[in-house]
Formats: structure tokens, sequence, C-alpha cells
């Protein structure tokens, strides 16, 4: 390196310029900034429902045809539940409800209790979003968004259950920190395939769903409830299992899926 | 002048390369490396950056009063930062996801503040923007070339294409779980490192202090 050091300019000693240049390039920088944030907002807005409405396509199945996203979208029913009632809730617009903004207010907002709260969510929104897949009427799919803590940070994705609000048909996460190669294959297609046609109740609507540590063993009797862990990221895996738990328990989802079944879908 | 511009150009890229001549911006090729795409990204926002910030430090090199110029010099860096992270995540959303705060750490990535500290601050800027361009293009032959041994051999796949089918999937490479893992960067890099100063034995640092052999009976 034979660069020059830089020479002292002597035009630019005094207070008074040095102030001057710092005013100006702090008034050149900021408007940078400004104009860059203000400008690229409606993109990234954009971008980011366009994110989760992929994902939502995604484990409804419904994203193996090249289609435009939002168009696909309009074909699923979005709902907003009262989440300790089960009923649907017809006076917020589920097209701006935005459950984990809500889950920050606490007039919109409940405390998990600490005893059902492994999956460390804290609060949440009294009402939860639902997205409908119909056809000819009856339901196809039901998908729930989900959160909770993995083993570094909170995993957001869905799941979509089979129209008996108990079978599971795929599982996604669309935002998580795991460890990559080990805990972010909860986002692969091999891993999310393993959960198909695993049941979260028993007959006694009890909650089963667990993922294990290692394989399922061949026989057993719980086999239908049980999901093979990865290996690696055991922790990662009681995440999603106490995750799902809870959306699907008593404090989540519950009470909606059994109006779902007793009422037979409305 | 020709020549000066092709120096400042291409010299960055192999005989005074900032990652394996001067060892800067490791923080970032260890954490984005893992595979190629990002590891793309990251080079094209990192060289952008640094012809940016080395063309704006060179344009008021002549007005800033010295003792402001460090901080002048971060100013401008991290706006251009900020304003880089905007754009993908507008245009680049799920590549600005992937990247999280690299991006942004783009800001204490000792090669751009290196750059326009030592070259920008005293060069005329055509050619200050040409070193912000080398310099950037040799952190990214670094990153380029460690993203694809660190894929490869970690998922067996290049840009997502698979090359080496694994086991997992039904072929016969078994991949290394290693290679997905920061350290492995470390490895990867000193490799390089060491196969460019055997090549070029004249980057090789002179030793700073030399055990002497002492005669058994001096020690005594």
């Amino acid at each position: 390196m034979s660069e020059p050091k830089p020479q002292p300019s002597k035009s630019g000693e005094s207070v008074g310029k040095t102030l001057l240049i710092a005013l100006l390039v702090s008034l050149a920088c900021s408007s940078l900034v400004a104009s860059a944030a203000v400008l690229l907002k409606p993109y990234q807005i954009e971008n980011q429902l366009l994110d989760i409405r992929r994902n939502i396509l995604e484990v409804a199945g419904l994203l193996w045809t090249e289609g435009d996203i939002n168009e696909l979208f309009e074909t699923i029913e979005t709902r907003v539940v009262d989440l300790e009632t089960g009923a649907y809730v017809d006076d917020v617009d589920p097209a701006t409800f935005d459950a984990l903004e809500a889950a920050k207010d606490p007039q919109l907002s409940v405390a998990v209790p600490p005893e059902l709260d492994r999956a460390r969510i804290g609060r949440r929104a009294k009402m939860g979003l639902v997205y409908l897949v119909r056809r000819d009427d009856a339901i196809q799919k039901i998908i729930l968004p989900v959160s909770g803590y993995g083993l570094w940070s909170t995993m957001y994705g869905f799941i979509s259950l089979e129209p008996d609000g108990n079978t599971v048909s795929d599982i996604s996460f669309y935002e998580h920190g795991e460890t990559p190669g080990l805990g972010d294959q909860i986002a692969k297609p091999r891993w999310r395939a393993r959960w198909q046609d695993k049941r979260i109740y028993d007959e006694s609507g009890a909650l089963r769903i667990e993922v294990v540590k290692g394989r399922v063993p061949a026989g057993d009797p719980l086999a239908a409830y049980r999901v093979d862990g990865i290996s690696g990221a055991t922790l990662t895996g009681n995440g999603v299992t106490h995750l799902i738990r809870y959306w699907l328990g008593d404090h989540g989802y519950g009470p909606y899926l059994r109006a779902l079944r007793e009422g037979e879908g409305t | 002048m020709r020549s000066t511009a092709k120096r400042a150009l291409f010299e960055p890229v192999i005989d005074d390369n900032p990652v394996t001549l001067h060892v800067l911006g490791i923080c970032s090729a260890l954490a984005v490396t893992t595979s190629l795409l990002p590891s793309l990204y990251m080079a094209l926002a990192l060289t952008s950056v640094a012809a940016l910030a080395n063309t704006a430090v060179s344009a008021i090199r002549k007005v800033l009063p010295s003792s402001i110029r460090i901080i002048v010099q971060m100013t401008i860096i991290a706006s251009l930062v900020i304003v880089v992270d905007q754009l993908l995540k507008a245009f680049a959303y799920n590549m600005s996801r992937e990247l999280s705060v690299f991006v942004g750490l783009i800001i204490t990535n000792c090669i751009i503040l290196g750059r326009t500290e030592s070259f920008a601050s005293s060069n005329p800027v055509g050619l200050s923007f040409l070193d912000g361009i080398g310099n950037g293009l040799g952190y990214s032959v670094i990153l380029i070339i460690v993203a694809s041994t660190r894929e490869l051999l970690g998922s067996g796949t290049l840009l997502g294409i698979t090359i080496l089918p694994t086991v997992a999937d039904g072929g016969w490479y078994n991949p290394n779980g290693l290679m997905l893992l920061p350290p492995s960067a470390f490895f990867v890099i000193g490799f390089i490192i060491w196969a460019v100063r055997s090549w070029k034995v004249e980057q090789v640092e002179k030793p700073e202090f030399r055990i002497h052999e002492v005669h058994r009976t001096e020690a005594l």
C-alpha cells in the first residue's frame, strides 16, 4: 500500500467551517435516508404481505400453479375469530386486522397464563385470524397462524388442518432464527411432509400431538400423534410441540375448532 | 493515468485483496456464505456501498476538516448502507430476510472505512470510485469462492441446483454439516490465504518475533 497519508486540509480548520460542513453532510445524508425510506415503503409493505400470503397459499396446498399470489389469495376466505368463544367476529375487517400488533395492545390482548406458556408467547390478541379454503361451500382446509419460541427466537408460521379440525395437512414457518442446517429444517419440505395426516387430538379431545426426539418407533400406539424429530434440533422440535399445543389448545384456537366440528362449518 | 486506473480497479482483486491480504471484512464473510445466492447479493451490496462511499468522500475531501473526517465518513457510509438495505427490502425481500442484520453491518465493515480513509480522502473522484469497485470485487471474489465451497460441500447444491445428490434425497453424497456452520468459513478462508500466499510469496508477512535457538549450556 503506497497511498499517501491523508493531508489535513488547510482550509477547513476553523470551528465555524467545521460546524458548517458537519451540518451540510448531516442534512444531505438525512434527506437521502428519509427519501429512500418514504419512497420505498409501499413496496416493502407489499412484499411483506405478499410473503405471508404466499406462505398461506403454500400451506393450503394451492401454490402449485404459477398464478398471481394476490389473485390466488382471493379464493381463500379470511375470517376473524374470538378465541375465547370460538365464534366468528364480523365487525372487524380481516383485511386490516393484525394479530401480532393487537397482541401489543393491552385493550385487545390477554396475557397467556404462565403454566400454559411453554412456547413463551407472553400475550396474545383476543381475536385471531383463520383462513378457510372452500370448494362448493364445503371447507377443504383450515389454516391457522401459529407462533412461539424455538431455540433462538420466536418462530412464526401456519398450520393447515383437514376439515375435521384434527388431521394435519401441512405446517410452514415463514420467519424463524433456528440454526442453519439443523433447526432450520422445520421450514424444509422434507420435515413438513412428516406432519401430513398426523392427528392433533385423541378421541377424548385431549392434545396429543408432539415432536419426538429421533424417529417415532415402528408400532408405537401413539404414532398417529407423533412426528419424527430433527436430529441435532431437539429443542427446536420441542418449541414446535409447545407452540402447536398452545395454539390448538383451549387457550388458543381449541374452542373455535370444537365449534367448527360440532357445527360442521359455517 | 490509464495504468493508475487499472491498478486501482484490479490490484485489490488478488495482489492487494482486502480479505486475504489485509484480513478485513471477515465477519460478514463468515455469516452469509452458507449458500451462494445471498453471498452474491451481499457482494453486490458491499461493492456498491464501497464505490459510492469512496466517491462521496473523495468529492468533499478538499473541504472536509480533518478533525471530523472519520465521523463524516461514517455518516456517509451509514446513510448509504441504510439506502441499500431499504432497496433490498423493497425489491429483493426474501434475500433481505436471509441476509438480515448483515447488510446493516456493512457499516462496520472495515473494508469500506479503510478505503475511504486511506484512499478516497486523498485521491480524485474517478480513481476513488474505481478503487471502491476494485475492493468490492476483491471481497466478492473471496465471498463467491467461500460460498461455492460451503454450499457445494454442505448441501450438495449450487444456487439451489443439485450438483451432488445427497443421501437424504436418495443420492450418494453425505453432506458435510460443518460446512454450514460459521467455523468452516474460517477454514476455507485460511486455505485461500495459504494458497494465495504460496503463489504470491511477497504477500507473506515478515514474522514479528522469531524464536532463537538457545544453546543448552547458555540456558543453564
